[in-house]
């Protein structure tokens, strides 16, 4: 998503000092301040591209120690090296470098999160068996003294072999200087021996392994024990040949699943090493505990959640206008100013037609998408999608999904990109595809520009109530898109994607204050994206709808106009003259569009979306959408400025004078409900797409993804504007 | 008694489980096992899923799986 990042690298700090930089992965649980730390170790020395040749996302940074820099590695948060989904997946094969073109990382980051050992200690067990050095950084060291949690580090340290511990806090960067002494020194670290809480596997790998030779290394032994069904391990299967391993997991598991026996052996460690060092005090009912666990309860909860969805809705809608109104006023002024000095002509067209209109329309709503982002981030950071996922469990299991699938489509609302990648957490893959297809359907941000500017057109501005009638449209749009999405994942589960009933396992994140460094740095990282693409793909098309909505010119319109002018300038006088000039003009400036190549493209299509209400000028709008969505608006900026409506001041105002040649009104209220039906449910999303065939790893996703939106978004609109019409 | 069958504010011991049914290996993982004590915390509207607290972390369990943990009820403020 943001390879524009290294823009932010300060030569001087990449601490050349050290030739080859050495790579440590950071790893722990979801939660565990992992990426404020990483933040806080990196600052805004990161970079996000794909390892060579997989489609996985690579997020690292360098840390600049006091002698050298080291690259940190991002790894996803887990609970286990189980493979239960994508990200774990990803985990495992990143630290034993499995990834072709990569190196095995030379030592391990772990976070262990202090109010969360218990799970923590599960993880980095797993980890020792991997014999790489560990630094453990102890995070939230200061919410488990408040909350009466007390932790002896040297005892930890001693159960873990002698580790490094150090306790940091990310959020203020305390111990932040004994960690990186720390991570300076990683490989001095010895590697750490296995732990106790199980002999017997280690033994058995430790036999498994010899009698292999030393063909094969040690962890993927263990971790062919543990996971009979992995596919990645057939080389230890061939090595040992299959009956040796399955008596080693007969005498080891008996007939338990092997997990179960692994969580049995190393949760009773943990306790053990919890009971010795670590002293719970009585838990102090402290106001804001209290009323968490109220708010918790399941009605306050379930409304609470929908409260503050309407509300981010709201505030999108309403905190954005005045900022939004200061661009565009600046874009009309700039326009102004240069239409007034420049000659009139084509060059003076491209720019206040072109390059302002088209690229302007767009960029007005940059403070909507930065405020749903924001707000986007901040439930995320304060783990409140993980509440959501919990409530609103009950509800994805009548589709056939789990609360699993609530986090990637609630941050669909922000991009579905991201959305999308982050299904890797859902375990099975036929319910991971579901989600997948049904996150476009979730209004994204670029939706937003669309429905604004249609519903600022043509929904008056009053209230209903306590809330605004355009916001409640708006709050419909985005029903309609959970319907979709909803109503697309319950067929794909009942057809093609037919599976098992998913399971729903997640711990609960308690809620959190959002860290201000990782909030500003994930939404700069989005305002950049979107002004990246503002300033290239959508200026591109502005640039190429202006030039096809402009030439070619014809000699006979000019002239037929000039006659006219001239015609009226000899009978009429004062405003009746300007009004008849004024007249004129537009219609001359209708004629010329009409003749364009654009014009003529435009009434090529036309008879497709005629069914729809749609002339040609919103047909060539909605096709130059199809690679993003957005750019729609700037295509409809751009052909309204050049053509007859142009005296209207506002893109709205055009949109609502719009008219056909015999004079009707385009914009009806069934077209323009058709349209952003249209909208709703249409993947234009070239992004999108693309990152569907990554993540499914197959073009057959992606291309039904495309052809079923489309197929319906065209159905819907076509339904509500010939219904809509009869009435 | 199961896990299912515990109220709101309620504490007890897992005695025993059983692994073999779809989606507790998953629960073990995240440290519900035998030996240890949990809590329940709140749930969603109908009472389905659960949410446990285990040492100290959350965890959500839908009833099906928590069918699966044999618990015996600790006596304490309920």
């Amino acid at each position: 998503m943001s390879e524009a990042t290294t823009a932010y690298v300060k030569v001087d700090s990449i601490g050349i000092r050290h030739r080859a930089r050495r790579a440590v992965a950071v790893i722990g649980n979801p939660n565990s301040g992992k990426s404020t730390l990483f933040n806080r170790l990196t600052g805004l020395r990161q970079t996000t591209g794909n390892y060579p040749g997989v489609t996985v996302e690579k997020h690292s940074g360098i840390a600049q120690l006091q002698h050298s820099a080291l690259e940190l590695v991002d790894l996803p948060g887990i609970y286990c090296l189980g493979g239960f989904s994508t990200d774990e997946q990803i985990a495992v094969d990143v630290i034993l470098g499995r990834i072709e073109g990569t190196h095995r990382p030379d030592g391990l980051l772990f976070v262990l999160d202090a109010t969360h050992l218990y799970q923590g200690l599960y993880l980095l067990q797993q980890l020792m068996e991997m014999r790489i050095p560990v630094v453990i950084a102890m995070t939230m060291t200061d919410v488990a003294t408040s909350s009466g949690i007390d932790i002896s580090i040297e005892v930890l340290q001693r159960h873990l072999g002698g580790m490094p511990v150090v306790p940091v806090i990310a959020k203020t960067g305390r111990g932040l200087d004994n960690l990186k002494e720390a991570l300076e020194r990683f490989d001095e670290a010895e590697i750490p021996a296995d732990p106790e809480s199980w002999p017997e596997l280690s033994q058995t790998a430790d036999e498994l392994a010899a009698a292999a030779g030393g063909t094969i290394p040690r962890i993927d032994v263990i971790q062919a024990l543990l996971h009979p069904e992995s596919e990645t391990l057939d080389n230890v299967r061939l090595a040992l040949g299959p009956e040796r391993l399955s008596e080693a997991r007969d005498r080891l598991f008996g007939a338990e699943p092997p997990q179960a026996c692994e969580a049995r052996h190393r949760y009773t460690w943990v306790r053990g090493v919890l009971r010795e060092s670590q002293r719970q005090a009585p838990l102090l009912d402290r106001f804001g505990a209290k009323a968490l666990r109220w708010f918790n309860r399941p009605w306050p909860a379930t409304l609470m959640f929908f409260a503050v969805m309407a509300l981010v809705f709201q505030a999108v809608f309403s905190w954005a206008a005045p900022l939004m109104e200061g661009i565009d006023a600046a874009a009309t002024g700039l326009s102004g100013w240069i239409g007034s000095h420049l000659p009139e002509g084509a060059l003076s067209s491209f720019i206040t037609d072109g390059v302002i209109a088209g690229v302007g329309s767009v960029l007005v709503f940059l403070p909507q998408i930065l405020i749903l982002f924001l707000f986007i981030i901040i439930l995320e950071d304060s783990g409140f999608l993980a509440r959501a996922a919990f409530l609103m469990d009950r509800v994805m299991r009548g589709v056939g999904l789990s609360g699993q699938s609530v986090i990637p489509m609630l941050s669909s609302f922000a991009c579905a990109v991201p959305a999308i990648m982050a299904t890797r957490v859902i375990p099975n893959r036929r319910d991971r595809i579901a989600t997948i297809l049904a996150a476009p359907f979730m209004t994204c941000s670029a939706r937003l520009p669309v429905y604004a500017l249609l519903i600022a057109a043509f929904v008056p501005e009053q209230d209903v109530g306590w809330f605004n009638l355009q916001g409640l449209v708006l709050l419909g749009l985005y029903l309609l898109g959970i319907l979709g999405g909803l109503i697309t994942a319950f067929l794909l589960k009942r057809s093609a994607l037919r599976g098992p009933k998913p399971h729903f396992a997640l711990a609960l994140p308690e809620f959190r204050w959002p860290n201000p460094q990782t909030v500003s740095i994930k939404l700069l990282d989005r305002a950049r994206v979107f002004l990246r693409r503002a300033g290239t793909v959508i200026f591109a098309v502005a640039v190429l709808v202006w030039a096809l909505a402009f030439f070619p010119r014809s000699e006979s319109v000019q002239q037929e106009s000039f006659v006219a002018k001239a015609q009226a300038e000899e009978t009429l006088q004062g405003e009746a003259l300007a009004e008849a000039l004024q007249r004129i003009e537009n219609e001359a400036a209708a004629e010329q569009l009409s003749q364009s190549l654009l014009g003529r493209a435009g009434q090529f299509v036309e008879p497709v979306f005629r069914p729809l209400g749609w002339d040609w000028r919103v047909s060539a709008a909605v096709i130059a959408g199809f690679p993003a969505r957005e750019v729609v608006v700037a295509v409809m900026g751009t052909i309204y400025a050049v053509g007859a409506e142009a005296e209207e001041a506002s893109l709205a105002g055009k949109l609502r004078s719009a008219t056909w040649p015999d004079g009707r009104t385009v914009f009806t209220l069934p077209m323009v409900l058709g349209l952003l039906i249209f909208y709703a449910w249409c993947l234009q999303c070239a992004a999108t797409i693309a990152v569907i065939r990554r993540e499914t790893n197959s073009w057959r996703w992606p291309i039904f993804a495309w052809t079923y939106m489309t197929v319906l978004g065209y159905s819907g609109a076509f339904l509500v504007y010939q219904l809509g019409s009869l009435v | 008694m199961t896990l299912k069958e515990l109220k709101p504010g309620q504490s007890a011991r897992i005695e025993s489980v059983d692994a073999r049914q779809p989606g507790v290996v998953r629960l073990m993982v995240l440290g519900l096992i035998e030996g240890v004590e949990v809590q329940y915390q709140n749930s969603a509207i109908g009472g389905d899923p659960m949410e446990l607290s285990v040492f100290g972390t959350a965890i959500s369990v839908r009833k099906q799986q928590a069918d699966c943990f044999k618990v015996a009820p600790l006596l304490s403020n309920v």
